[in-house]
């Protein structure tokens, strides 16, 4: 048991850290007031190697741990959720589904791309009537002889309007429920894939939501990832995976409230003294402070355990749910400790509370996390 | 045959976030964080640029400190460079520029393979800009100080850069092998990578000590060292400047020819 960082990765910190400051942070505010996805921070994220963190050098990737990739989400995130779900989901939900269960063929062709960031990643699950219920998927794939062709539709993609590289679920064997579903690769441009609508978000609103749409989507044989019914397997132990790098998202949004928080009261004065000289206030502060720190124990833990190759889901389960529910309580403390001021747009405590709602529902909601830990313990 | 650059770097506490003790006037280093000296980095950052364009250029950076230094160290390995060196001793301990840059010295001519010098214009904790010149004097070479634009030929012989000064510029050229020390405005250092920082393991730090640099021990560290530190004081505030306020510009500049006159400035 060792809670102290290595080396390594108290440079990744410092790094994302700077790199966060000078180059998102700048940004956070405008694009979520403009609902636009920041290409050029993507672009400089993909530069210093912020797209392949957890993934060994021989595919591309900058041979990091998984506690160095939380820690570049949670830094990120600190400034701005949106930028911080960008690198999330592109690394978890794309980039590692095809690290684990691609061919060695598929690895060369998209893994060196995807961890220098030369092509970004999506992941493609939900469907308007299968949220939770995955199994309910109505998007299909049909083996025509020499090709796949789907036809469907998913929604609340992230990163949908700008990847590069998506993986989609769809049924192969409708009778043979969640064992009929099968995991493609699909690529911007493939016959017959369009992105449909944007969603209109309350936050993460310089994050791109769309649909998927696949009208006759004609794709290669070799683009089906891991074999034939596979898919649902191949789909929930990405979401194990995925959910560290929420959690993550989750933990930098609470920090990120909690240090301008901190800053706010040491300047803001009434009765004659700053807020920070009230105990009352200060105890709210100690609080946050104490349900960030155990946030981040549990999706440091998380990280740990799946670098270690040990059985992680449960852990993540926990560290997602604690983390978004901290996310949400700081977020809203810290809008109330901001008062009149953290309602308005001019204090980032606004945008971080709206941000932080989300983290209690993608990539499984705080539900899904229960019906995860619960079955976990209640295992015949 | 590879181009060799050595840098020089120093770690130094954080000034931003550095206070003085009142009563004493001394530096409370307590809980500051320590850095690559800003300066430093701009220097270290066009070495790389010449190895982004030549990548068959071999960064030494050296450095004089504490063991801790070695962190520094393995942050310019992390943006790039390929190897660095830390001299550490207690018996070059509290060395003034001229002992200090003695010791360099003596480290440089024990690496005694390289092209050009590289080192900041000066460290934030003691703002002298005295070590890079006394290096390159005493290992006889060209040097150009305050350098804000940097130029290197293909043939990575001939440089040209321009030199700032207090009220203007002076473009010079110069030679390798020679020593440069570089001002902020040359260029934005860039972040440590992150596959720089996990594979910075793989390159080599060296921690040596004054024997292994086979330096004079009679000329550094405190003993040696011909300036000593009298006393640190923090300088009284200025007052506060005074706002002329009026309805036309003509108003405030009569009040400010009152001011002046009334001041005997004028």
């Amino acid at each position: 048991m060792n809670f102290q960082l290595t080396k390594e990765q108290e440079f990744v910190r410092k790094m994302v850290r700077e790199f966060a400051v000078n180059e998102v942070e700048p940004l956070a505010a405008d694009i979520d007031k403009e609902h636009r996805f920041p290409v050029e921070t993507v672009e400089k994220m993909a530069k210093y190697g912020l797209l392949g963190v957890p993934f060994p050098t021989e595919v591309g990737g900058a041979g990091g741990d998984h506690i160095s990739y939380a820690i570049t989400v949670e830094e990120l995130s600190r400034v701005c959720a949106s930028t911080g779900v960008i690198c999330s989901a592109h690394t978890s939900l794309c980039a590692w589904p095809i690290f684990n269960y691609g061919t060695d063929e598929q690895k060369a062709k998209y893994l060196p791309d995807l961890c220098s960031g030369r092509k970004l990643g999506a992941f493609g699950l939900t469907e308007p009537g299968a949220g939770t219920d995955a199994a309910g998927q109505q998007t299909k794939a049909v083996d025509a002889g020499d090709a796949w062709i789907l036809n469907g539709s998913k929604c609340f993609i992230t990163n949908g309007g700008y990847a590069d590289v998506f993986i989609v679920m769809a049924m192969t064997d409708k009778s043979k429920g969640t064992k009929g579903i099968s995991a493609f690769i699909v690529e911007k441009g493939d016959e017959g894939f369009s992105i449909g609508k944007t969603e209109d978000k309350m936050g993460i609103c310089a994050s791109s939501t769309t649909e998927l749409i696949f009208q006759n989507c004609r794709i290669p044989k070799d683009r089906l990832l891991s074999k034939i019914g596979d898919g649902f397997k191949v789909a929930m132990s990405t979401l194990d995976g995925g959910r560290i790098g929420i959690a993550s998202q989750a933990l930098g949004i609470a920090q990120g409230a909690l240090d301008v928080t901190i800053e706010y009261m040491q300047a803001r004065k009434q009765f004659g003294k700053k807020l920070s000289q009230m105990q009352a206030l200060q105890f709210e502060v100690a609080n946050m402070a104490t349900q960030i720190e155990a946030a981040r124990l549990l999706v440091y833990k998380a990280a740990d355990t799946k670098d270690r190759h040990l059985p992680y889901g449960v852990n993540a389960a926990m560290a997602k749910l604690f983390a978004a529910e901290t996310a949400m309580y700081v977020t809203t403390k810290a809008v109330q400790l901001h008062g009149g001021y953290g309602y308005t747009k001019d204090y980032p405590v606004e945008r971080m509370m709206r941000d932080a709602k989300i983290t209690e529902i993608y990539e499984g909601t705080s539900e899904v996390q229960k019906m995860v830990i619960a079955g976990s313990l209640f295992k015949k | 045959m590879a181009f060799k650059i050595i840098v020089c770097a120093k770690q130094v506490p954080d000034t931003n976030v550095i206070k003085t003790d009142p009563k004493t006037g001394t530096l409370i280093r307590d809980g500051v964080p320590s850095i690559l000296n800003p300066d430093d980095a701009n220097a270290l950052e066009e070495a790389l640029k010449i190895k982004d364009k030549h990548p068959d250029t071999y960064i030494t950076v050296v450095s004089m400190g504490p063991p801790q230094a070695t962190d520094l160290l393995m942050e310019c390995l992390a943006m790039g460079a390929d190897e660095g060196i830390l001299i550490s001793d207690r018996a070059v301990g509290g060395s003034d520029t001229w002992a200090t840059s003695n010791t360099l010295e003596a480290a440089i001519r024990k690496i005694g393979d390289y092209d050009m010098i590289f080192a900041g214009r000066q460290a934030i904790d003691g703002d002298t800009a005295q070590v890079g010149p006394q290096i390159a004097e005493k290992l006889g070479l060209p040097q150009v100080t305050y350098v804000e634009e940097f130029e290197i030929a293909d043939n990575l012989k001939d440089i040209t850069v321009k030199r700032q000064l207090e009220d203007g510029y002076e473009i010079i050229k110069v030679q390798t092998p020679c020593m440069l020390t570089c001002i902020k405005e040359l260029n934005t250092p860039r972040y440590m990578s992150m596959s720089g920082i996990f594979s910075a393991k793989d390159k080599t730090v060296k921690i040596w000590n004054a024997k292994d640099i086979e330096v004079d021990l009679t000329k550094v560290g405190l003993e040696a060292s011909p300036t000593n530190v009298f006393r640190s004081f923090t300088p009284a505030p200025k007052g506060k400047g005074v706002v002329l306020e009026g309805d036309t510009e003509k108003d405030v500049a009569k009040q400010l020819l009152a001011n002046l006159k009334s001041k005997h400035v004028i």
